[in-house]
């Protein structure tokens, strides 16, 4: 009996020592693929870094909103945020080459997947970069234009097309990334079909004799009256 | 030859058959049926009266009138000018009317008449706004003679104007031209004006007309083009200015089309009018300018609250354009009361420096910089008003002497924060 466990014992001592002899080196060049990873990272990290204060990227991204939106999150500035993004998707990248070299079943499935995740993450970072671009350009112009043309409320309209192209641009993000497709497409089918029955409504029922005084004084009237009060400029 | 695109196959057929002229009239029309009838008279008395013996013709660029402009042109006949003013011309008076195919554009307008003033090698290329109503025969004669005879290459005129008329012009346009370009260009947006066939070839030849300021911004352009090219400049006195329709006037359009314009011309001349200082006087024949004293209304509380509701509701837009300092200017004088209300120079000439080095950085849309000085700039004309309300003509041109002296005394300002913005 005593014979039995002592040879069960060692023979289970012998394997895992074999194993461990099988995966150390596998496990040292993990290790390494990780640091060379992290080194690599690292310097790309500051490489973007550079480049984009070269680029003055921070200054693009004050104009678009961007800056503001990272503030009242309380997040780095874009810049920084854009360069740690990058560190850490190469890091995993390399990471997850090295656990791909243990050999472990199933890892490198989602090994794989991950790389063939990384194009729709740029991409979809590319489109928000964008929407958010659009989302402050048309606000803009609807700020300057009410602001000129007199109108009410013109920080208003700004902000509703700010939110609106900004959740337009959500919506494409969370399309390309797969996540919750259909549910964010029903969300933004029925957050516009609110609004747009919403303003109907309230335009057309609540208010139609205010829509009407509203669009008479600023369509005919208003608009003759206020160009009579410009001194010709040329 | 590289107008010949812009020409049309008939066109070119009949500026051929014109052949080589003297004096060339350009007409820029869109729907101008109502005035364009006395506006031809004119022309076709002053080129009787004054170039009886040199060849004329009158080259009417039309943007694609609805209301048969371009058939009174060709329509009205110098048959009866010849009977009612006894005099004739020596030389056939041909006028000649052409479509330009991209629409009603002030430059592609103007293009389309200084590409035929080159083809026919005319001496002398005088265009005249078919909106000037008081347009006198003796016009054609001061814009053209200077050129004809007295070798100058650009002729810009001078007007009698109604004291609160021409308000950008008198702030912003023709202060801040003299004090970067060093020349007192009295009218640098002209609609009438002459110029010599050497500055009409080397305008054409200019790389920016495909671009969408060089199509509608082209009357800065040429007065620009003239001063840095360093032709031969000199004014015209021509009489009194029509009165604008104020109705139709669109001032972010106007600002576009000028102010934009003039931004626009300061990058591409840094190396030179960053050198210049001081103003050189342009000769002028007739007086500077002359002011008449009709009164005009204003609802001067509208013109105050557009400019207080701006500042507050542009506030994130001038954050990004102006410097904490002008700004927090501008928010204590909306805060004035209408009667106290005052945009002293000093500070709108600093505003529109501010401006010019955010439109070369491109700090936000160039178009959105032109359209956030709309709200600045009525500010400015209600400080004009208020300040010259019962002021004569000389109190008015002292008052735009003084301005055009802040602009000049902070030239240095505009490159101290053009370099910052760099």
């Amino acid at each position: 009996m005593r014979e039995i466990i002592i040879t069960e014992l060692t023979q289970a001592l012998q394997e895992l020592t074999r194993g461990f002899a099988h995966y150390l080196p596998r496990l040292v060049v993990m290790l390494i693929i990780a640091f060379i990873g992290w080194l690599i990272a690292y310097l790309l990290k500051v490489l973007v870094r550079s480049v984009l204060r070269l680029t003055k990227f921070s200054k693009l991204s004050e104009n678009t909103g961007a800056t503001h939106l990272l503030n009242q999150a309380a997040l780095p500035s874009s810049t920084e945020l854009l360069s740690r993004f990058v560190f850490w998707v190469a890091w995993v990248g390399f990471i997850l080459l090295g656990v791909s070299v243990l050999g472990i079943v199933g890892l490198q499935e989602y090994t794989s997947r991950f790389f063939l995740f990384l194009p729709r993450l740029f991409a979809a970072l590319v489109i928000l970069f964008f929407g958010l671009v659009a989302a402050s350009f048309f606000s803009r112009a609807a700020l300057l234009a009410a602001v000129n043309a007199n109108l009410r409320s013109p920080r208003l309209m700004s902000i509703s097309i700010r939110i609106f192209v900004s959740i337009f641009a959500l919506s494409m993000v969370f399309e390309v990334l797969g996540v919750a497709e259909r549910t964010m497409m029903i969300a933004f089918g029925t957050v516009f079909g609110a609004v747009m029955l919403g303003l109907a409504i309230a335009f057309g029922i609540g208010g139609k004799d205010l829509a009407r005084e509203f669009l008479e004084e600023k369509l005919a009237k208003g608009k003759k009256q206020q160009k009579q009060d410009e001194l010709s400029p040329l | 030859m590289p107008e010949e695109t812009l020409l049309t196959d008939d066109f070119l057929r009949q500026l051929i058959n014109v052949g080589e002229v003297d004096i060339l009239v350009g007409l820029p029309t869109y729907n101008n049926a109502a005035t364009i009838e006395p506006v031809l008279r004119a022309i076709q008395a002053g080129i009787l009266k004054c170039f009886p013996r040199e060849r004329a013709v009158i080259i009417n660029a039309d943007g694609g009138s609805q209301d048969g402009t371009p058939q009174l042109v060709t329509g009205v006949s110098i048959d009866d000018m010849w009977s009612a003013s006894k005099v004739y011309a020596l030389r056939t008076l041909h006028a000649i009317t052409t479509q330009y195919a991209r629409g009603p554009e002030p430059g592609v307008a103007l293009r389309t008449i200084l590409a035929a003033a080159d083809l026919l090698q005319a001496k002398a290329c005088v265009v005249i706004s078919p909106d000037s109503t008081t347009i006198e025969a003796d016009w054609l004669q001061r814009l053209a003679r200077p050129i004809y005879n007295d070798n100058f290459d650009f002729v810009c005129p001078t007007y009698r104007r109604q004291k609160f008329a021409g308000v950008l012009m008198r702030n912003l346009l023709y202060p801040m031209t003299r004090a970067i370009y060093g020349y007192g260009v009295r009218e640098p947006y002209a609609t009438e004006f002459a110029v010599s066939s050497r500055l009409a070839t080397d305008f054409l030849s200019k790389e920016n007309w495909n671009e969408e300021l060089g199509r509608s911004g082209a009357g800065i352009f040429l007065t620009v083009t003239a001063i840095t090219g360093k032709y031969r400049m000199c004014q015209s006195f021509l009489g009194t200015k029509p009165p604008q329709d104020r109705s139709a006037t669109d001032l972010v359009e106007a600002m576009r089309t000028t102010v934009g314009a003039l931004f626009s011309s300061l990058d591409s001349n840094f190396g030179l009018w960053s050198t210049l200082a001081g103003c050189q006087p342009l000769p002028t024949i007739g007086p500077q300018s002359e002011v008449t004293l009709e009164p005009v209304t204003v609802d001067r509380a509208r013109l105050k609250e557009m400019f207080s509701t701006g500042i507050a509701e542009l506030e994130p837009v001038f954050r990004s354009i102006l410097t904490p300092s002008t700004l927090s200017e501008l928010q204590r004088i909306a805060t004035l009361e209408l009667n106290a209300f005052n945009y002293p120079a000093d500070v709108w000439a600093k505003t529109v420096f501010e401006f010019a080095a955010s439109y070369h950085k491109a700090v936000i849309s160039r178009d959105h910089i032109i359209q956030a000085l709309v709200p600045l700039y009525r500010g400015r004309a209600l400080t004009f008003l208020l300040e010259n309300e019962n002021g004569s003509g000389d109190d008015i041109e002292r008052s735009v002497e003084s301005l055009c002296g802040e602009f000049e005394r902070l030239k240095p300002y505009l490159l101290e924060v053009w370099a910052d913005r760099k």
